[in-house]
């Protein structure tokens, strides 16, 4: 499997960064670096293993529903890089 | 010339409604509506680096629940996935859904539409988190230099209803709807409180020419909140896809938005219009394993949902229409049951509640919930028309009284002096007057007017404020005019 330029700038525009021509250069081999490792998993038979949902063998972890306090606003708007009238305040969208 | 003399329609729906829990799916932040902005969120649902999500249990109750009230297979092994996107309404730049292995699925609601009836599949169901709200600074998102953000909602818990294209016309799409959300409302899963947004609409809609079996290109409009909304685009939108395709070009698959002040869909083009999620397994939740015995105490709990009222209902002796109507309404039918415990005549308690009660509650604006006359005072104010100790005219102004003051209709009747007129000699004088001064009617009744004997009864009654007792009346006049 090898990764095209395109699909780095696509991975690129997904992920919201903005990549100079060189560092497209850079990634491009990196990723495929990368890729390749992933090819020698590939080699493995794995026809009669069931995918893995999670790392640990752990399940149903839950809790109750029972309401906890929220943080104060002015602790949950301490590190935002702008707020304003109690909104977290983000530059222009589309 | 509509779309439906070319083309036939087809429709499927993706549901967002939110579950019912006192606290969001992986915090305890409440979940209460109409809090100040910022005020219910943690470290949790603001996706601040190093915390960890702990799943509601009570969210998976009610998951089960509701794939149950729809008739699907709950899952017996399920687990949680992100679904990746950039966008100022999602602290974490993702969302955790469900992918492959969702909570529910392969189920069905019976929809009706002029007497016929049919099946409307469910592909699925899946737990996911609700976004939070944007708060632009210009008019439009695309007018606004800067955007506000407010979490509250961010974490809420979302149950995403994933019907199959069945719907073949927009009367199918909201009957699916309505019976969709009237099961939700029923079985507690949802508060179903359209207004506050608690329940929203995907529509995925194309065209093919009457007899093709293939899709056509279908279009998605999104977030559509209520059902009004849903017809209106469905309306709108048909026509338009049916537009494009009679000058021979083709529907565009696209992502449209529904604006309701011009009543048009328009096109959502962005640079990321290819849907690119790159689902994976959430690694901060583990999967659950649902035993059956979790699934069979979770249906122990189903209340009666509403298809079986309405076959209930209909077995008492109601006609359809009064058995939809009365099970439209989850408080009106609770309402009707607890009357019928003490009335029980299924018609004559209809009646009532669908006619008189309805028009006084419509009038002062409050609802079945909120019933200022009790179902016991309904059922006793009846039992006195039977009784003959109030007529069925009276009646309807016992319930006005009833409904302004609380009082029982007893206490009314005997404050107002509403007692109905059965004492024979004190009707025969009232008629006598009656008869004296209306001798052109009496004429005419003796002349072979059957008509004039209607408006003698009704004079009767005008003279004694309708307390008289309809019967007497019409038995005393008949003997007098002979
Ligand atoms: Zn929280």
């Amino acid at each position: 499997m090898k990764i095209s330029q395109q699909e780095i700038e696509h991975i690129a525009l997904l992920a919201r960064l903005k990549l100079t021509p060189e560092e497209i250069n850079l990634y491009t081999e990196q990723l495929n670096s990368i890729l390749e490792c992933f090819d020698m998993l590939n080699r493995i038979d794995t026809t009669n293993v069931e995918p893995t949902a999670h790392a640990v063998e752990l399940y149903n972890v839950l809790r109750e529903d029972e309401v906890q306090p929220s943080l104060p606003r002015e602790k949950a708007l301490q590190n935002a890089p702008q707020a304003e009238d109690g909104f977290f305040k983000v530059p222009r969208i589309v | 010339m509509s779309y439906q003399d070319k083309y036939e329609m087809v429709c499927g729906v993706e549901t967002h409604v939110e579950l019912a829990t006192k606290t969001k799916i992986f915090c305890g932040c409440t979940t209460e509506f109409g809090g100040e902005q910022n005020t219910h969120v943690c470290p949790v649902c603001l996706g601040l680096p190093g915390v960890l999500p702990v799943l509601n249990r009570e969210v998976v109750n009610l998951a089960i629940k509701a794939g149950l009230a729809l008739n699907c297979e709950i899952a017996e092994f399920t687990k949680f996935d992100r679904k990746n996107y950039y966008y100022p309404d999602l602290p974490k730049n993702y969302q955790t859904s469900q992918y492959d292995l969702p909570i529910c699925k392969k189920g069905w609601v019976e929809i009706e539409v002029i007497g016929k009836s049919k099946k409307g599949g469910i592909t699925r169901a899946h737990m996911e988190e609700d976004a939070g709200k944007l708060v632009h600074s210009g008019d439009s998102i695309t007018a606004s230099d800067s955007s506000g953000v407010d979490y509250n909602r961010t974490g809420v818990p979302l149950l995403e209803i994933v019907s199959e294209p069945d719907m073949r016309s927009v009367d199918e799409v909201i009957a699916y709807l309505q019976e969709l959300v009237q099961i939700l409302d029923y079985a507690g899963v949802s508060d179903c409180r359209m207004e506050q947004g608690s329940v929203r609409f995907d529509v995925n809609v194309s065209l093919r020419p009457l007899g093709s079996k293939d899709f056509g290109t279908r279009t998605e409009i999104k977030n559509l909140n209520s059902f009004t909304a849903v017809r209106r685009c469905l309306e709108y939108e048909t026509e338009r896809q049916a537009a494009v395709l009679d000058k021979g070009e083709k529907v565009i698959q696209e992502t449209r938005t529904w604006d309701e002040n011009q009543g048009v869909t328009l096109s959502l083009r962005t640079k990321e219009e290819a849907h690119d999620y790159r689902y994976f397994p959430e690694p901060d939740l583990v999967p659950l394993k649902i035993d059956r015995d979790w699934v069979e105490r979770i249906r122990a709990t189903l209340p009666e949902l509403p298809a079986a009222k309405r076959e209930r209902l209909k077995g008492l002796g109601l006609s359809a229409y009064e058995a939809g109507i009365i099970t439209s309404n989850k408080a009106m039918a609770g309402y009707f049951d607890q009357v019928m415990q003490k009335y029980p005549e299924a018609k004559v308690v209809a009646n009532w509640i669908m006619g008189d009660l309805s028009a006084l509650l419509n009038a002062g604006n409050q609802s079945f919930e909120d019933c200022p006359v009790k179902p016991y005072q309904l059922a006793d104010m009846l039992l006195m028309i039977d009784k003959g100790e109030i007529s069925g005219k009276i009646a309807k102004t016992v319930l006005e009284e009833i409904y302004s003051s609380g009082k029982d209709p007893a206490a009314i009747v005997k404050e107002k002096g509403l007692v109905q007129i059965k004492d024979e000699g004190a009707l025969e004088k009232i008629i006598s007057e009656v008869l004296a001064n209306n001798p052109k009617s009496v004429a005419d009744y003796r002349g072979g007017k059957e008509k004039a004997l209607g408006f003698l009864v009704g004079q009767v009654m005008k003279a004694t404020q309708g307390k008289a007792n309809p019967e007497l009346v019409n038995k005393i006049l008949k003997e007098k005019l002979k």
